[in-house]
């Protein structure tokens, strides 16, 4: 199944219940899919809005309305969502956004790319806020982390992003799609008609300093409970290594493809690969550099991961990087023969692969 | 005694925070109003705009979310869908509405979206101090444009009833203004027969509401009121605009006058 799809289906498995999106490149078989399958489920309902702002806000109603909701894009329109993004953050209601990448800035081109770590993992929108963000690299993941996505959004209520690229949204693997959580939440913040009961109202505006100063620090309660308990992240013949590769989502499957490599050139290479970018798997690269002291971050993109995993290397371990911007996707042994030249120049062993 | 009149039962008792003479606290009391005469408060749904009616859930005792700033007929719409035995209005000003955005309102309307909008008309951005709105009348002295509004430099009043009333999508649009007693009560039936044909799902409904200003306008309320029918209501012509249950409807004449 081809991995935009996969989204679609797992979103709807999940029992995502409203979708609205506006066409862009390379995401759309996924609003395809929702056209043809979510309306055939009760309940269902897709929109094609007129743009991606319109698509967000939509969202943002059925989800206050009371179901699992999302919408999807690529990076130029991610951005057009941004304002309703901390919206949803400032109202504390939960929704899945899919961000395919593609490169930029700008329109860019329709390459994959992973241009948008910044936007997706430091809030995107104006304000004080976080966007949990999850980052598959196989098909099975983009399935898992679907269904994911939609019980954090509801744990947390806030909105969370599936950050993958162009390359995760075209790719096709076989994928089993896991039974659904039995969901627990409550449902009090909803706003469906206050019947005969009190009338409620949900805001994002809170013109007295306190009171928004408090709503701040009541949000960042709730993101530092995020950053205790949600980072995820996978390693990969590690255990003996003496240098760890830092990737993720795509540049984390050419990672695995050029350390196999390296190891049968007897390179004692591993790989750490973040799945949640936010919150930041800090704590587990903390530990790992009591140990390795040689750092290799592998990003599409002209560095910006990197900086989070300074921040969590605290000097304790050098860092190399290697950035392939643009779109482009290099193949293993390009990256192999970059991490070669840095392993074989710490170990004072030069030698082409 | 009977008695014949009396605090609308969803208003709640804060007091506005709008200025002497502004038309929101009236259409309030409209909707307030209409709610409980229409046996409806306990499955309506209110979008507030970013404006200065951005804390009208202040005053109406409905469930309302806030929209952001043009946002309404999309979150409305949102919510609409999954709730679809629920009235549900997005309340918006002239710049929300007709000018960041006109691409949720025109496409919420073009899509026959079973919602209403309460649409007030006040020719210029109320909360932010008076500026150049989309509906400032040409000539119009604003802010934004201190000689007034020159269609040279700023384009013409955009009539979005007018506009709207052309999607097939469009069920019932009326422009009506809260200017004096008999316009109010007029603007009330209006409103109501927009919830109306909301409850028969026959699509998108839009009240335009002329909408006293005095503050930003530089009036008295009185002379605001008087400018709505002297000057407002020639570039806006009150009336019922569109009406999908009566084939001849159009061109602005009032379907109330005997």
């Amino acid at each position: 199944m081809q991995g935009n799809k996969i989204i679609g289906e797992a979103a709807i498995r999940a029992g995502c219940r409203f979708y609205a999106g506006y066409p862009i490149t390379p995401q759309n078989e996924l609003p395809e899919y929702m056209a043809e399958n979510l309306r055939k489920v009760e309940g269902g309902v897709f929109i094609q809005s007129e743009s991606e702002i319109a698509a967000i806000h939509m969202v943002t109603g059925a989800s206050a309305a009371g179901v699992r909701v999302m919408t999807s894009s690529s990076s130029p329109g991610i951005s057009l969502k941004q304002e309703g993004i901390s919206s949803m953050a400032a109202c504390e209601l939960p929704g899945v956004i899919v961000n395919i990448m593609r490169g930029g800035p700008g329109l860019g081109n329709i390459r994959p790319a992973q241009g948008d770590y910044f936007q997706a993992t430091r809030g995107g929108g104006h304000g004080d806020y976080r966007t949990i963000v999850l980052a598959p690299a196989t098909c099975q993941e983009l399935a898992d982390l679907t269904m994911d996505a939609f019980d954090l959004a509801d744990d947390y209520r806030t909105p969370v992003m599936i950050l993958a690229d162009g390359m995760m949204g075209q790719m096709m693997e076989p994928v089993v799609f896991k039974e659904p959580k039995p969901r627990h939440y409550p449902e009090s913040y909803k706003l469906q008609g206050a019947g005969a009961g009190k009338s409620k109202f949900i805001r994002g505006l809170i013109l007295d300093q306190l009171e928004m100063e408090e709503h701040n620090w009541k949000l960042e309660r709730k993101y530092q409970v995020i950053v205790q308990r949600e980072p995820r992240h996978e390693t990969f013949k590690l255990d003996d290594a003496d240098m760890a590769i830092v990737a993720y989502g795509t540049a984390a499957r050419v990672a695995k493809g050029a350390i196999n490599r390296l190891r049968n050139e007897g390179m004692m290479i591993g790989l750490v690969r973040p799945i949640t970018l936010w919150p930041f798997p800090t704590q587990a690269l903390r530990h790992l550099s009591e140990r390795i002291k040689e750092f290799f971050v592998f990003e599409m993109s002209t560095g910006q991961m990197v900086e989070d995993v300074r921040l969590a290397l605290q000097g304790y371990a050098n860092i190399d990087f290697h950035g392939r911007p643009g779109g482009v996707v290099p193949t293993p042994v390009e990256l192999a023969n970059v991490i070669a030249r840095t392993y074989q120049k710490k170990n004072g062993n030069m030698k082409q692969l | 005694m009977k008695k014949v009149f009396s605090r609308p039962l969803y208003l709640k008792e804060n007091i506005f925070h709008y200025c002497a003479g502004c038309g929101h606290s009236i259409v309030h009391r409209l909707i307030a109003e209409l709610v409980d005469e229409m046996g409806i408060r306990g499955i309506t749904i209110g979008v507030p705009p970013a404006g200065c009616a951005v804390l009208a859930y202040n005053y109406l005792d409905i469930d309302m979310i806030e929209a952001q700033h043009g946002r309404g007929p999309a979150m409305a719409t949102g919510i609409k869908r999954v709730l679809p035995d629920r009235v549900v209005f997005s309340y918006q000003g002239d710049g929300d509405l007709a000018a960041i955005g006109i691409a949720e309102t025109f496409h919420a309307a073009n899509r026959g979206e079973n919602i209403t909008i309460v649409f007030i008309n006040n020719a210029v951005y109320g909360m932010t101090g008076g500026q150049m709105a989309p509906t400032t009348l040409m000539g119009q002295k604003t802010t934004t444009s201190p000689e007034g509004r020159s269609p040279a430099l700023d384009g013409y009043p955009v009539q979005i009833s007018e506009i709207l009333s052309h999607l097939p999508g469009a069920a019932y649009i009326e422009r009506c203004t809260v200017n004096s007693p008999a316009s109010i009560v007029k603007a009330k039936r209006a409103i109501k027969k927009a919830f109306q044909y909301q409850m028969e799902n026959r699509g998108f409904t839009m009240i335009e509401v002329l909408s006293p200003c005095p503050t930003n306008w530089k009036m008295s309320p009185i002379d605001s009121c008087r400018w709505i029918d002297e000057v407002m209501t020639k570039q806006f012509p009150l009336g019922v605009i569109k009406d999908i249950a009566k084939a001849d409807s159009g061109k602005g004449e009032d379907s109330h006058a005997g």
